[in-house]
């Protein structure tokens, strides 16, 4: 690892929740409203807003890494991107594994129906190589957090 | 104090800004600078601060520069440039990239990437002409002036030539995030030059 990565690193996120292509993530996003009331007084509310459906792909890496995340909304396919080291993604939570053999899923915008659906995988498979990789930066940069976190933008 | 600093660049990184939103930076490893010679109105015309960047072994400069820094019992440095003074300075003074805060407004001088001996196509962005239906006109800058009036080629007429490798100033930039115990500054957006190239970061001065 370079200089240059070491220093994004340090700006990620201490620790991404772990999840796969194919998986159905609930992804809880921090919304900041402005609301002008009567008089001239703005103010800012921060509330949380929930986005589930299918992640079709990850792309990127270290703290410019986001994931597509697509899901059906009235009938209309609707796909959100998400930076995955964003301080506005309060949690992503997997609601169900999915089982799949590519790592892009855009496949699934020219389906429908059933055909559009991502098989469940029913055993759970351990996190081994490809989890490690998620969190192994993550702890990295926790033992390399110093006196830099007032430099992290947080929250 | 100084109105700048020189830095080497490291490169680009993307970074979160404060409202969350992934903001392109610019890594700048800046100072530490010493203060070579302070110029006064009084012996020079001008009142402004020589500061050095990279101290350098005393095998590596000729007998001028040597002779310029010892005389002045400054250390040895590889880079030299001139900023204004704001407040106090003297020879020997060291500052790092703490005379920048977080926010502040900047401008950056570097020497751009060279491109070499360009056409007018990709120098001047003229548009050139069809790459196909037999043209016989493809790259070439076409008409560069009239015939009986002026009966020459205009001055500054946009010509090939070479292309970047010289000196360019942006402004606008902001400081977003500064290491003192790394001598790291992160500044908003692309910076001119290559990766290692020498870069020199400015104080916005507001005039008074």
């Amino acid at each position: 690892m370079n200089q240059l990565e070491r220093l994004e690193q340090s700006f990620a996120q201490e620790s991404v929740p772990f999840f796969e292509i194919g998986d159905t993530v609930r992804v809880s996003v921090k919304v900041i409203e402005t609301k002008s009331s009567g008089k001239k007084t703005e103010e800012e509310k921060e509330r949380i807003q929930v986005f589930e459906g299918v992640v079709i792909a990850r792309k990127g890496k270290s703290v410019s890494e986001r994931f597509t995340v697509r899901k059906i909304s009235f009938g209309v396919g609707v796909e959100r991107i998400f930076p995955i080291h964003s301080p506005s993604i309060a949690g992503i939570e997997v609601v169900r594994k999915g089982k799949v053999r590519r790592a892009k899923l855009y496949y699934l915008r020219t389906k429908k129906g059933k055909a559009a659906k991502v098989p469940e995988r029913e055993f759970t498979r351990t996190p081994k190589a490809s989890a490690a990789k998620a969190t192994a930066p993550a702890t990295q940069a926790a033992v390399e957090k110093t006196e830099d976190v007032e430099a992290t933008p947080k929250s | 104090m100084i109105s700048g600093l020189m830095g080497k660049k490291l490169g680009m990184i993307q970074i979160f800004d404060e409202r969350r939103r992934l903001l392109p930076v610019t890594v700048v490893e800046a100072g530490p600078c010493g203060v070579a010679q302070v110029k006064t109105v009084k012996k020079d015309g001008y009142e402004v601060a020589q500061i050095g960047f990279q101290e350098i072994a005393e095998k590596k400069l000729n007998k001028a520069e040597l002779g310029h820094l010892r005389a002045g019992k400054s250390k040895l440095w590889k880079h030299l440039r001139e900023f204004s003074i704001l407040g106090k300075c003297q020879v020997g003074d060291l500052f790092g990239v703490d005379i920048f805060s977080e926010g502040e407004d900047v401008f950056v001088q570097g020497t751009s990437k060279g491109k070499g001996f360009q056409g007018v196509m990709k120098r001047h962005n003229y548009a050139g002409g069809p790459a196909t239906h037999g043209s016989m006109f493809h790259r070439a800058p076409g008409s560069i002036g009239n015939a009986s009036y002026p009966s020459r080629v205009w001055k500054n007429k946009a010509l090939p030539g070479q292309m970047g490798s010289k000196r360019i100033t942006v402004q606008g930039l902001r400081v977003v995030a500064v290491r003192p115990e790394e001598n790291l500054l992160f500044i908003s957006g692309s910076v001119p030059g290559s990766i290692g190239s020498l870069v020199v970061i400015n104080k916005l001065q507001k005039e008074q």
